[in-house]
């Protein structure tokens, strides 16, 4: 942490001979004012960050521990971590930082710490979050870090994630259009207004969160789970694809432990890390699968 | 899901404190709604007991409605059928896709209205019996 703060002035060195080539003469001043700046800003931060932040602050963590493999372990506990916080600091970092400097076994999933993977989901304080999302000072002490619920835990934070992929590979989760424009270098167009529509769908990462906090799904195995019903809603929605395999897709969603399971509790939209509104997507495809059936002539 | 372990009430109603609004809303409409799924059928119940004829209902009315505790339960009733009402309308303004951002302020406005509609009907319901 302390690393970055000091970074800004490195980079700066560097770029200075490329920025000054196209007007040589001038350079100097705009650039002389820029690193002042710079420097005032720097000077500040470290004055407000000194203000603000007492020397050294613990934060409490009591993270879930449990491992079959070890005889001594088999019961679930909580262990107690007292890690030195900084600003900026996520709980994954805190995870980090404790299995680091203080125990080597404690495990949890994690791989590219800026919420793309989806590894590191948990349960903290009570909900549903992403380690590497979730700021400390966002949490009240101490700081419970607990295994997605309604799965099996298979050690410490991590939980067996099967059964969630086979719901979501369940929808086919992929393009399924095979008419192509002709020409090889033709673009597959869509048209603005259907990537807004489909926009927030597309940004699932298969983290887990929505059907670790859904009621519904931890009581009926077979429920395929806002995750993938969203993935369905993704394509579904998408105008590329041909009518005929929308109708496959509302078929799939819309048998007995499809859509019609949700009873719009909205845990999964209020915990969901990338903000899908998944609610209002499972609702729009209860009505698509409405409209499908409902046949007037 | 199967568990290896059991991990008790930390993963459904212990957890109660930390419910959100549409947690709550779901909880509160099936709860309403098995109330008054028993209220129907002792309503079925009761009166087919006062169907011998005129002097009969009346007086079976008039000594069930001069109890303390018969007055009160109407007073629940009330509250009961009104909340599931309006989370009735809530949930079906959910279901066209009306609203859905708002939906936690629907919730608590449906518990408020519910409230003061319950408070309000209490003169009415508890006259001779209290009031």
């Amino acid at each position: 942490m302390s690393t970055q703060q000091q970074q800004p002035e490195e980079p700066e060195t560097q770029e200075s001979p490329v920025e000054g080539e196209p007007e040589t003469e001038s350079a100097p001043e705009p650039q002389q004012r820029r690193l002042e700046r710079k420097r005032l800003g720097q000077a500040q931060r470290e004055q407000a960050e000194a203000e603000t932040e007492p020397e050294e602050t613990k934060i409490h963590l009591k993270v879930f521990r449990y491992d079959p493999e070890v005889e001594a372990k088999q019961e679930p506990r909580f262990d107690d971590y007292y890690v030195p916080y900084e600003r900026g600091m996520t709980v994954l970092d805190a995870l980090i930082y404790a299995r680091d400097e203080f125990d080597s076994s404690l495990t949890f999933r994690h791989s590219c710490r800026q919420a793309i993977c989806g590894s590191d989901a948990f349960f903290v304080n009570g909900s549903q979050h992403l380690g590497c999302k979730t700021q400390l000072s966002e949490l009240e002490q101490p700081v419970r870090i607990e295994p997605l619920p309604h799965q099996e835990v298979i050690k410490d934070l991590v939980v067996d994630m099967e059964h969630f992929y086979d719901q979501m590979h369940s929808v086919e989760p992929y393009m399924k259009q095979e008419d192509l424009p002709d020409g090889d270098l033709e673009e597959f167009r869509q048209s603005r207004e259907n990537r807004e529509k489909i926009k927030m769908s597309t940004r699932c990462i298969w983290c887990g969160a929505c059907m670790s906090s859904c009621n519904i799904a931890a009581g009926d195995n077979q429920y395929l789970g806002p995750a993938a019903i969203n993935k369905a809603y993704r394509f579904a929605m998408d105008e590329r694809e041909d009518e005929e395999i929308k109708e496959h897709r509302l078929r799939i969603i819309e048998q007995e432990h499809g859509v019609w399971r949700c009873q719009t509790q909205f845990s999964c939209t209020e915990v969901c890390p990338k903000d899908i509104p998944l609610t209002e997507h499972i609702q729009e495809l209860k009505r698509e699968a409405v409209k499908k059936n409902l046949k007037f002539w | 899901m199967s568990q290896s372990y059991n991990r008790g009430l930390i993963e459904d109603f212990g957890r109660w404190k930390e419910f959100s609004a549409g947690m709550w809303a779901w909880i509160f409409h099936k709860f309403t709604g098995w109330m008054l799924i028993g209220y129907l059928f002792t309503h079925i119940a009761v009166l087919s007991t006062a169907i011998a004829g005129e002097q009969a209902y009346t007086n079976t009315l008039q000594g069930l409605e001069a109890l303390f505790v018969v007055r009160l339960l109407e007073v629940g009733l009330l509250a009961v059928a009104v909340f599931h009402i309006l989370n009735g309308i809530r949930l079906l303004m959910v279901d066209l896709g009306i609203g859905l951002e708002a939906q936690d302020k629907t919730f608590y406005a449906s518990l408020i209205i519910t409230g003061a509609i319950t408070v309000a009907s209490v003169p009415t319901f508890m006259t001779e019996v209290g009031f």
